[in-house]
């Protein structure tokens, strides 16, 4: 019996076969969901901020940034049994949830960036994405196939 | 000592917090009450040090749809006042600048957000000086800027700005009872971590 796992904001977790994980309400965040379909091993991450490098204590957690939770989630589902050529990728979020002029406060698109970043390190495709614009998103993945859900108050709902 | 972190605060701190909080808040719900003509009532405040996630609990869950105003303030206390706004509250602003509540808070027009913005902008004011004349400080408050969304995305900008360093957000959190239903909005007062030791020692209690 699959389980519903639900990834937090600075999370991430793996499943299988039955498993359906979602994250709710990506703002500025990105949602990534990594599936190997040879092993049907699954991975959703919610990062929060690009870049964990300016970070000098140890208060914090590794989940929250791109270039720290994805390779962490790839070495687990390596870990799992995953085949890790195989993986592929999809991802959703880095909105600017409120317009401003000042460019200091777009973290939606540096977020973007830097998750296309740690997966390009990585050597993992992007299969498909729904980033930026303005509003939020929940993602939601089902790993007995891959498929990808992502809906929005003004969008609806569609698969990615 | 230096607040590193919002878990460093004491007792008193967390006290004085939520007298700041107190006070803004009854201000800012004093205006809103005379701008739309009824009665609101306004709860003690809570000062929340919460993990993200919980504290998206706290104020309503993640894929809640609900108004949220956010306006920026620096000088004495840096960082955010953020409005949430419940449907009740937004039919109730609609109603008294439209004379009509909108059919869904989804997709309202451009007039009845920008009625909304000006509301937070305001309370937000009306916040401000309170706690500005009260307890001597300066404070500069930014243009506001809204959005009508899930919570969890709107709550996601302070995590982002404000949780850089630590994993938990500090917020004095108001809920503001209209008609004595249980559909409360909130408005919540986020300082940032760095400025806190400035609050705190301006305050008396650093």
């Amino acid at each position: 019996m699959g389980q519903k796992l639900v990834v937090g904001i600075s999370d991430w977790k793996v499943g299988r076969g039955d498993d359906i994980i979602v994250t709710y309400a990506l703002g500025s965040c990105i949602g990534t969901c990594l599936y190997d379909k040879t092993t049907g091993i699954a991975g959703l991450s919610h990062i929060m901020l690009p870049d964990s490098t300016a970070i000098i204590d140890g208060h914090t957690t590794r989940m929250k940034f791109a270039d720290t939770a994805l390779p962490d989630m790839v070495d687990r589902m390596k870990a799992m049994g995953a085949n890790i050529p195989a993986l592929k990728a999809k991802i959703a979020g880095g909105a600017v949830m409120f317009q401003t002029s000042n460019s200091r406060f777009n973290i939606g698109e540096r977020n973007i960036e830097a998750v296309k970043a740690a997966l390009a390190k990585l050597r993992i495709p992007i299969l498909a994405q729904d980033v930026g614009l303005n509003y939020g998103r929940t993602m939601t993945m089902w790993a007995e196939n891959g498929a990808v859900e992502i809906s929005s108050t003004v969008m609806g709902k569609k698969m990615l | 000592m230096a607040i590193g972190k919002y878990e460093d605060l004491n007792a008193m701190q967390i006290d004085v917090l939520r007298e700041v909080g107190n006070i803004g808040s009854g201000n800012a719900t004093t205006a809103l009450s005379s701008m739309v003509g009824k009665m609101i009532d306004i709860e003690v405040p809570n000062v929340e040090v919460l993990g993200f996630n919980e504290a998206i609990e706290a104020v309503g869950g993640p894929e809640k749809v609900i108004a949220g105003v956010l306006i920026r303030i620096n000088g004495d206390v840096d960082g955010m006042i953020m409005f949430l706004f419940e449907q009740n509250l937004i039919a109730l602003i609609s109603e008294t600048f439209f004379g009509a509540a909108p059919e869904n808070i989804t997709a309202l027009n451009e007039a009845e957000l920008s009625a909304l913005t000006e509301m937070g902008n305001i309370m937000a004011g009306s916040y401000v000086n309170a706690i500005s004349q009260l307890a001597g400080l300066t404070i500069d408050v930014e243009p506001p800027m809204m959005t009508i969304d899930m919570l969890g995305a709107i709550m996601s900008v302070p995590a982002i700005e404000m949780g850089e360093m630590g994993d938990k957000l500090l917020f004095i959190d108001n809920n503001m009872i209209i008609d004595s239903t249980s559909i409360q909005s909130k408005m919540l007062l986020l300082p940032t971590i760095d400025s806190l030791d400035h609050l705190l020692g301006k305050l008396g209690v650093a």
